[in-house]
């Protein structure tokens, strides 16, 4: 599904310039659930964001699914991102004036599908993360996990082919995170997604089939590290 | 979903959606107030004019009379008058034309009709009634009787013996006069004068007479010329107590009242107290074949300037002036408001709106900045830039529409109030413009009958300031700029987020 060449990816600092992915080859076949762990500054978010075609390459290159990512224009990293690609956030990032209903539409939206197909769709897939009671509720009215479930709703409702967590329980409680973990790894299951997590939690990342460390801007594999 | 995620965002950030449209609803308010304002002056002084000179009068021609011409004089011979046993009274008319008026001739009548651009003309013949009438005392005369003298003929009244008697001696005496006006020998004069115009039976729809009304009896027909008939001016009438029947004397004519008329603007009386047919006028004066004013219809007033040049060039002696020109003399606090209205209340609409703009920029722009989270997620989610941007400038439009709708109400009550509570504005015109003398109704003859410079036609007209469908759609236009100024701005910022970045901020 992936397949990363020597990517690199630098930014500029008033230090000079920070490597945050530096070389980095890796191959992620499709439908494997992977967790990613390493140090803060390490290049997790960095990864994730270059696997989410967020964001570019410096150098090297990155493909999904055949498509080259470093070379896509915005407007066709975008059409990527609305079709294959689905996003969970540490801090949710929901849209507070949406209800929980309104918010998995909006991912839709950029798909074009119409009015009553994208409600459908977005009351299915609440119902697949158990909310389907809360749908008129907005944010504010909903706890930090039913937050989290509206936003892998959202992530799921136009069934990607990957679904990328940047520390998907890191606001919540451990109760909560199980509760959490459990629903990705169903999904993953379910649906047969690729599943990328980004945790610095250790229980959540041994639930993992396939784990990455990634330090100082390079990736390995195996080892986990302790919380 | 694009209009439920507007109208959302709109709701929850009231302050800042109150904000931006108080702004532009403040801006646009003082738009359409001195917008109206002005209009409403504009129209004002359109009506102090067309009291003078009718409406739909795009030009008005007049000249002016040579240095040293109109002297006036009344010669009241030896035997004139009506001699009583006291006293010996006297009445002189004429019609004359005012002293620095000077004649427009047929030949340069015909010149001007036929110049580029002119539509119609009507041609009138501005007159004054003067009367000088007075009460001369009983002259007498002592003479001695002389011998072998032939008496020289004695006239009553002459206080000189004559010149050529011939042969012997006679002596004569002058004694005091007696009887008079103040029975003592004293004498007494009076002057009158009012307005007349020799007006054509086509005056009704163009020049003097196109904006009246008539309110007793009826106008000039082609059947009046060369009859001594008239209409006056209901103030005038009023004043002199007549209506229609009564008889009034001009140039030793008795004229008969057919008619009596009143301006339709509701301010000003009409440009002459009295309307003869223009035959009569130019027979009685002395003016056969002449005229005084020409009233020109333009066939399209947006190019009255190459109309007026063209005029110039066909009667190269005459003044001629379009409707801007005269506004431009009118004077007293009409022309103050004026000039308040155009040139402060145009610089403080235009501070306030732009200050208005800038606000809505500055807004908008720090609200997409605090909603770098909201839009990094879209993006990240699949939304194109230019999807993100339209619901940036869509919120901007909305609210602009907002500030717009406000902008109406707020401008549409001040007009309100100006209407209701600003005082009449007085409005003065000088009759050097051109215009004749047209005097106050009543009035004695006063410096106006005997070569004065100019006399004034002063009157007051209440402010009406009003709202035109062009006002309202130029404060919608406005509003609607003033939200895609924003828009823009904001949309930019927006459209430059790079996802990678809006996010990473956040952690």
């Amino acid at each position: 599904m992936y397949e990363l060449n020597s990517v690199v990816k630098s930014y500029k600092t008033k230090r000079g310039e920070v490597f945050a992915a530096n070389g980095i080859t890796l191959n992620i076949e499709a439908g494997q659930m992977i967790s990613v762990q390493g140090p803060t500054g390490g290049g997790k978010s960095t990864l994730l964001q270059l696997l989410g075609a967020l964001d570019k390459p410096s150098d090297g290159s990155i493909t999904l699914e055949g498509v080259h990512l470093d070379r896509a224009k915005d407007a066709e990293l975008a059409k990527i991102r609305a079709e294959k690609i689905g996003f969970v956030f540490q801090s949710f990032n929901l849209i507070p004036t949406l209800t929980a209903l309104e918010n998995v539409e909006m991912a839709l939206v950029p798909l074009n599908v119409p009015a009553e197909e994208r409600k459908t769709r977005a009351m299915q897939a609440l119902d697949s993360v158990n909310l389907s009671d809360r749908a008129d509720h907005l944010p504010s009215e909903l706890s930090g996990g039913q937050q989290q479930r509206v936003a892998i709703a959202r992530a799921i409702v136009k069934n990607p082919s990957v679904l990328l967590a940047d520390e998907p329980t890191g606001n919540l409680d451990e109760s909560t995170r199980d509760e959490i973990v459990d629903l990705l790894e169903n999904l993953w299951k379910e649906k047969g997604i690729t599943l990328i997590l980004v945790t610095h939690d250790s229980q959540v990342a041994k639930r993992a089939k396939r784990h990455l460390t990634i330090k100082d801007g390079l990736v390995t594999e195996g080892k986990f590290l302790k919380d | 979903m694009f209009f439920t995620y507007l109208f959302r965002e709109l709701s929850k950030r009231k302050k800042q959606t109150s904000l931006i449209s108080i702004g532009l609803g403040l801006g646009i308010a003082l738009v359409v107030l001195v917008s109206s304002v002005s209009s409403g002056i504009k129209t004002a002084q359109a009506q102090a004019l067309s009291g003078l000179y009718g409406i739909g009068t795009d030009i008005s021609i007049t000249k002016t009379a040579a240095v040293g011409t109109g002297m006036q004089r009344f010669d009241v011979g030896a035997g004139a008058g009506t001699s009583g046993s006291t006293a010996r009274t006297f009445s002189r008319s004429r019609l004359e034309m005012d002293h620095f008026s000077g004649t427009i001739s047929k030949t340069e009548l015909a010149a001007i009709n036929k110049a580029n651009g002119v539509k119609a003309s009507v041609a009138t013949l501005k007159l004054n009634s003067v009367t000088f009438s007075g009460t001369l005392p009983t002259f007498t005369m002592n003479s001695s009787s002389n011998s072998g003298a032939q008496g020289a003929n004695q006239q009553p009244g002459q206080g000189t013996p004559p010149s050529g008697s011939t042969g012997g001696t006679s002596t004569s005496q002058t004694t005091k006069p007696t009887g008079g006006s103040d029975g003592a020998g004293g004498s007494s004069f009076n002057i009158t004068s009012y307005t007349v115009e020799g007006v054509g039976t086509n005056s009704t729809k163009l020049g003097p007479l196109a904006a009246v009304k008539v309110t007793s009896g009826r106008l000039l027909t082609a059947a009046d010329a060369g009859k001594d008939v008239a209409l006056l001016d209901s103030n005038y009438a009023t004043s002199k107590k007549l209506k229609v029947g009564s008889k009034i004397t001009m140039a030793s004519t008795s004229f008969t009242v057919v008619g009596i008329v009143k301006s339709t603007s509701t301010s000003a009386t009409t440009p002459s107290n009295a309307y003869i047919p223009l035959s009569t006028a130019q027979s009685l004066s002395g003016n056969t074949g002449t005229y005084t004013n020409v009233y020109v219809s333009a066939n399209s007033a947006a190019n009255l300037d190459a109309v007026k040049k063209a005029i110039q060039k066909a009667a190269p002696k005459a003044t001629v002036s379009t409707s801007a020109d005269l506004a431009s003399k009118v004077t007293g606090s009409i022309s103050t408001a004026a000039d308040l209205v155009n040139t402060m209340g145009s610089w403080l609409s235009l501070i306030v709106l732009l200050a208005a703009f800038g606000g809505a920029i500055l807004f908008t722009t720090s609200g997409v900045n605090r909603r770098v989270r909201e839009f990094g997620t879209l993006k990240a989610i699949g939304w194109r830039s230019r999807r993100v941007v339209s619901q940036v400038v869509g919120e901007s439009l909305i609210t602009g529409l907002i500030g717009g709708l406000l902008g109406i109400g707020l401008g549409l009550g001040g007009v309100w109030a100006v209407n209701t509570f600003a005082p009449s504005l007085s409005a003065s015109i000088s009759a050097a413009t051109g215009f004749g003398s047209g005097r106050p109704p009543g009035g004695p003859g006063g410096p106006g009958g005997f070569g004065s410079q100019s006399s004034n036609s002063a009157m007051n007209i209440a402010l009406h300031a009003s709202v035109e469908p062009t006002i309202i759609l130029a404060a919608i236009a406005l509003a609607i700029v003033g939200g895609l100024l924003a828009g823009a701005f904001g949309g930019l910022r927006a459209a430059k987020l790079s996802p990678a970045n809006a996010l990473r901020s956040l952690e």
